[in-house]
C-alpha cells in the first residue's frame, strides 16, 4: 500500500438551490489517494467533481467532515496557513484561467515573481526552459486570447508547475479539445509526471479517454463515491450504478431506438 | 465536439446554480418574499461590508504593488482628464451665464466670481467628477474583475497563494483614493475658468471684481468640505465598482456568464452613482 496524499474522511456538502432546497452533492464521502500516482475523479455533470477540487484547496468549505493533505486538515486551517498549504498544489483549470490582460510569460512567470525571491534573470531562464519542453517557444510574447486551447492548456500547465507543486489538480484539462489534442495533452501529462513525480489528480468526464492515464479511478454518483484500481475493474464491477454509469457513458446507442 | 462542449456548459450552469447560496424564494406569499428579500439585502450588504475590509487590508499587505498603482492612477485619473475637462468647461461656462443671469437682476454681477466658485468647489466639482469618473473608469474596473471571477482567474490567484486583493483590488482601492481629490481640484479649476469665459469675456462683469469675489468669499472650510466630499465618493465608487464585480457569482438575479457581468456593471454604475449623490446631502447637512 503506497502513502496517501489526500484523504477525504466523511465529507458531506450541500447548497441550497434558487428554490431553497437543499442539494446533496457529497454525502459523508470517504476515499483516499495515494502519493506519486495518477487519480481519475470521474462523474456526471453536476455530481460534484469541481466541488472536490475546490473543497481540497480549501475554495470551499465542507458542512462536515475532514480532508486530510499530508496528515493536516485543510478544513481547519487560517488563511495564513491555508496559503502556506496552497503553494504545494499546481492547479490546471478547466479554461485555463490565465490572465488576458498578461503575456505568455508574464501568465508564467507570476507565480515566482510573487511567491518566490528569484532574480528576474534567473525567473526568465526558466520559464522560457519550461515553455520550450511544452512546445510553447516563439509564443511568449503573445496573450492568451491569441493561443489555441491546447496551447492555452499548456501554458496553465507550464504555470501549475512553476512553484514544485506536490499534488496537481487538473479540472477537466481536456474539454473542447479534439482528440488529437486530448491525446497530446494525455501525453504531456504522463511525460511531466514521470519526471517531476507529483501526485495528480484528473477531474474529468472524458469516459474512458481519461482511464489511459489512471492508476486509480474514483466514480462520484449520486453524493456517494466508489474507488477502483483499474479499468477492469470498473468494466466488471457488479454494482447496478456502476454498470448503468458504465453503459451510459461507454455503452453502444441503440440507434434503432433513436430512429423510432 | 460539439455534443461535448453542450454538456460541459450544462454541468457549469448547473453547478453555479447550486453555488447560490441566496436564500430566494420563489413563493407567491408576499411576506415569504418580503423575508427571502430581507435576507438576501442583509447577507449581500455583509459580504460587501467584508469585500471592503479586505480590500484595506490588502492596501497594507506586502509586497507593495507600485507598478500596478501607477498603472491605475494613470487609468483612472490620467486617462479621465478630457471628459472632466470637457465637463467641467460647459459646466462652468454655464454657470457664468446662468449666475449672470439672475444676478444681473439684483444689479449684483459683480457677486458672480464667489457664485460660481462655491458652487464649484462645494457641490459641483466633487459631485460631477465623481459620477464621470464611476461611469468611465468605475464601470470598466467592475467588468475586468466580474470577468476575472467569471473565467476563474482570481481562483486561479487563490490558488498560487496570491492574495487577489492585494493583487488586484487594493491597488484599485489606493489609485481611486489618490486620483479623485486631484481630479476634482483640477475640474473646479477649470470650471472656474470657464465661468470666467462666459461672464467676463462674454458678458462683460469686470475681471477684478470676479477675482476679488471669489478670493473674498471661498474660505478654507469651503475647500475642505469639498475635498471631504470626493474623498468620500471615491472611497465609494470603487468600493460599488470593484466589490459588484468581485461578487457577481453571489449576486441574486444576476443571471451567468457574460450576462451577468454586463448587468453588475450596469447596477455598479447606478448605485455608485445614487450613493454618491445621497452622500452628498448627506456630508452637506453634517459639515456646512
Amino acid at each position: 500500500m503506497s502513502e496517501t496524499a489526500i484523504e477525504f474522511v466523511d465529507i458531506s456538502k450541500s447548497f441550497i438551490d434558487r428554490e431553497g432546497q437543499a442539494q446533496t452533492v457529497l454525502d459523508a464521502v470517504s476515499f483516499s489517494i495515494p502519493k506519486g500516482k495518477t487519480t481519475v475523479i470521474a462523474g456526471g455533470s453536476g455530481q460534484g467533481k469541481s466541488v472536490t477540487l475546490k473543497l481540497i484547496l480549501g475554495l470551499l468549505r465542507p458542512d462536515s467532515g475532514a480532508i486530510l493533505v499530508d496528515g493536516t486538515d485543510v478544513t481547519k486551517l487560517r488563511r495564513k496557513k491555508l496559503e502556506e498549504m496552497r503553494t504545494r498544489f499546481g492547479v490546471l483549470f478547466q479554461g485555463a484561467a490565465l490572465f488576458d490582460s498578461m503575456s505568455v510569460f508574464d501568465n508564467v512567470a507570476l507565480p515566482l515573481r510573487e511567491r518566490t525571491r528569484q532574480g528576474e534573470d534567473e525567473i526568465g531562464e526558466r520559464v522560457m526552459r519550461w515553455l520550450a519542453q511544452l512546445g510553447l517557444d516563439g509564443h511568449e510574447e503573445k496573450f492568451p486570447a491569441q493561443l489555441s486551447g491546447g496551447m492555452r492548456k499548456r501554458v496553465g500547465l507550464a504555470r501549475a508547475l512553476q512553484l514544485d507543486p506536490e499534488i496537481i489538480l487538473f479540472d477537466e484539462p481536456t474539454t473542447g479539445l479534439d482528440p488529437v489534442m486530448t491525446h497530446e495533452i494525455y501525453e504531456l501529462f504522463a511525460r511531466t509526471q514521470q519526471q517531476i513525480g507529483f501526485t495528480s489528480v484528473i477531474v474529468s468526464h472524458d469516459i474512458p479517454g481519461v482511464f489511459k492515464l489512471a492508476d486509480e479511478v474514483i466514480i462520484l454518483d449520486k453524493g456517494k463515491t466508489d474507488v477502483f484500481s483499474s479499468v477492469e475493474e470498473i468494466s466488471t464491477s457488479s454494482k447496478p450504478h456502476i454498470r448503468d454509469f458504465m453503459q451510459k457513458t461507454m455503452g453502444e446507442i441503440n440507434r434503432h431506438h433513436l430512429v423510432q | 465536439m460539439g455534443r461535448l462542449s453542450g454538456t460541459r456548459f450544462v454541468m457549469s450552469e448547473g453547478e453555479g446554480r447550486l453555488m447560490k447560496t441566496s436564500a430566494s424564494r420563489l413563493s407567491s406569499n408576499p411576506l415569504n418574499r418580503l423575508g427571502s428579500w430581507a435576507i438576501d439585502t442583509v447577507s449581500d450588504l455583509g459580504r460587501m461590508t467584508l469585500f471592503m475590509l479586505q480590500a484595506y487590508r490588502g492596501c497594507v499587505r506586502k509586497p507593495f504593488r507600485l507598478a500596478e498603482l501607477l498603472k491605475q492612477i494613470q487609468f483612472i485619473g490620467a486617462g479621465s482628464f478630457l471628459v472632466i475637462f470637457f465637463t467641467a468647461i460647459s459646466t462652468g461656462m454655464v454657470l457664468g451665464l446662468q449666475g449672470y443671469y439672475s444676478l444681473s437682476k439684483f444689479g449684483a454681477e459683480g457677486m458672480l466670481g464667489s457664485a460660481v466658485s462655491l458652487t464649484l468647489i462645494m457641490e459641483l466639482g466633487p459631485v460631477l467628477t465623481a459620477l464621470m469618473v464611476a461611469g468611465r473608469a468605475g464601470s470598466a474596473m467592475c467588468a475586468e474583475i466580474g470577468i476575472m471571477q467569471i473565467s476563474e482567474q482570481i481562483d486561479a490567484l487563490e490558488c498560487m497563494a496570491i492574495d487577489p486583493f492585494r493583487f488586484l483590488i487594493s491597488p484599485k482601492f489606493l489609485a481611486m483614493i489618490i486620483s479623485m481629490p486631484l481630479l476634482t481640484a483640477f475640474f473646479d479649476l477649470i470650471g472656474i475658468f470657464g465661468g470666467y469665459m462666459s461672464g467676463v469675456t462674454l458678458m462683460g462683469v469686470n475681471p477684478g471684481s470676479y477675482i476679488e469675489g471669489m478670493r473674498t468669499s471661498v474660505t478654507n472650510h469651503d475647500i475642505f468640505l469639498g475635498f471631504v466630499k470626493s474623498l468620500v465618493f471615491a472611497m465609494l465608487v470603487v468600493w460599488i465598482c470593484t466589490g459588484r464585480g468581485y461578487l457577481v457569482k453571489q449576486i441574486r438575479g444576476a443571471g451567468f456568464g457574460a450576462e451577468s457581468v454586463s448587468r453588475v456593471t450596469t447596477q455598479a454604475v447606478v448605485m455608485s452613482s445614487i450613493s454618491v449623490l445621497i452622500f452628498d446631502y448627506l456630508i452637506t447637512a453634517i459639515l456646512l
